[in-house]
């Protein structure tokens, strides 16, 4: 779990190129992180990637926070 | 200048004038392409004289799943698609008191609907690359229109529309999207035109003079340059000054 956590996190960080203080568990992408529509679309891309599964639109859509992403691929892969 | 090595294009309609003269423009600037169209003879002949970078990847644009296929056989082939040119057009001419849904549906599947599905299918490894240029060829009519091409007017007036918000989604992550318009373009299609229909037509052209599809070939080089990286969601049009819009 906390391994998930800390992948997701990583991206995140790398992706946004935000500080790593901000990045709390109910951190919202678009709001708190300054991900515009797109940054959100390749977030999963890179989520997908990293964990090797396939997170689908109407899934993907519902992915807003960073705890939104832990727990959809804490269930899913 | 519009070097484009190491660079994998896809040209969608291949087997035609327009299409070949793109795809020769694009090899030979150094970069690799997959030659699509339904002919697959006329794309191996094409390949054969182009030489190793060049693929064969035939498709039926319009029936379903054929484009998202054709984008992963691409894929194969080369290891990604960097350019994209949908080039793929058909035409059902009628007036439109005769058009059928048929006439209209077909057109609009092949010359719009599979650019948008296309380019739907190209843009992850685009966004992923930081670079991507789709180009579209429409044409002439779709800005000024013309009588007997309803369906093909509008198909092209929708690439352009398509193109325009495409540019305007994808423009932050490298990815241009841009469109050339040609006007009259001495293909075979207008070999059959008679002598009196050519006078006529030359008479609205500036020039004087129909294109050539490799003037065409050239339009797109630009746009899939480098040195292009700064036009997005522009139509070039390639007319002689026949309309100047």
């Amino acid at each position: 779990m906390s391994d998930v956590a800390d992948r997701v996190k990583k991206i995140v960080i790398e992706h946004l190129g935000v500080d790593e203080s901000k990045v709390a568990d109910n951190a919202s992408f678009i709001d708190d992180l300054g991900a515009d529509s797109l940054d959100t679309v390749e977030l999963v891309m890179a989520f997908e990637e990293e964990f090797g599964c396939e997170i689908p639109d109407d899934a993907a859509e519902k992915i807003l926070t960073i705890q939104n992403a832990i727990d959809y691929i804490s269930a899913n892969s | 200048m519009f070097d484009l090595s190491g660079k994998r294009a896809l040209v969608t309609g291949a087997s035609g004038g327009i299409g070949g003269a793109i795809a020769r423009g694009l090899y030979a600037q150094g970069a690799d392409v997959a030659l699509s169209g339904t002919r697959a003879d006329a794309l191996e002949a094409l390949a054969a004289e182009l030489g190793s970078r060049a693929h064969v990847t035939p498709a039926r644009l319009g029936e379903d799943g054929a484009a998202e296929q054709l984008i992963q056989d691409a894929t194969a082939a080369m290891g990604g698609v960097d350019i994209l040119i949908n080039n793929a057009g058909l035409t059902r001419d009628t007036l439109a008191m005769r058009m059928k849904d048929e006439d209209w549906d077909m057109v609009l599947n092949v010359n719009l609907k599979s650019a948008f599905q296309l380019s739907r299918a190209c843009l992850k490894g685009m966004m992923k690359a930081r670079f991507g240029r789709i180009i579209s060829i429409t044409s002439i009519v779709g800005v000024t229109g013309n009588a007997g091409q309803a369906n093909y007017a509008a198909s092209k007036a929708g690439l352009i529309g398509m193109s325009k918000s495409l540019a305007q989604e994808v423009a932050s992550r490298g990815i241009t999207v841009n469109c050339v318009a040609p006007g009259f373009i001495a293909t075979p299609m207008t070999e059959a035109l008679n002598d009196q229909q050519k006078a006529g037509i030359l008479a609205s052209i500036p020039s004087g003079a129909m294109g050539t599809p490799d003037d065409i070939g050239a339009a797109v080089v630009y746009l899939a340059s480098d040195q292009a990286n700064y036009v997005t969601g522009q139509t070039l049009h390639v007319n002689g000054g026949m309309a100047m819009i």
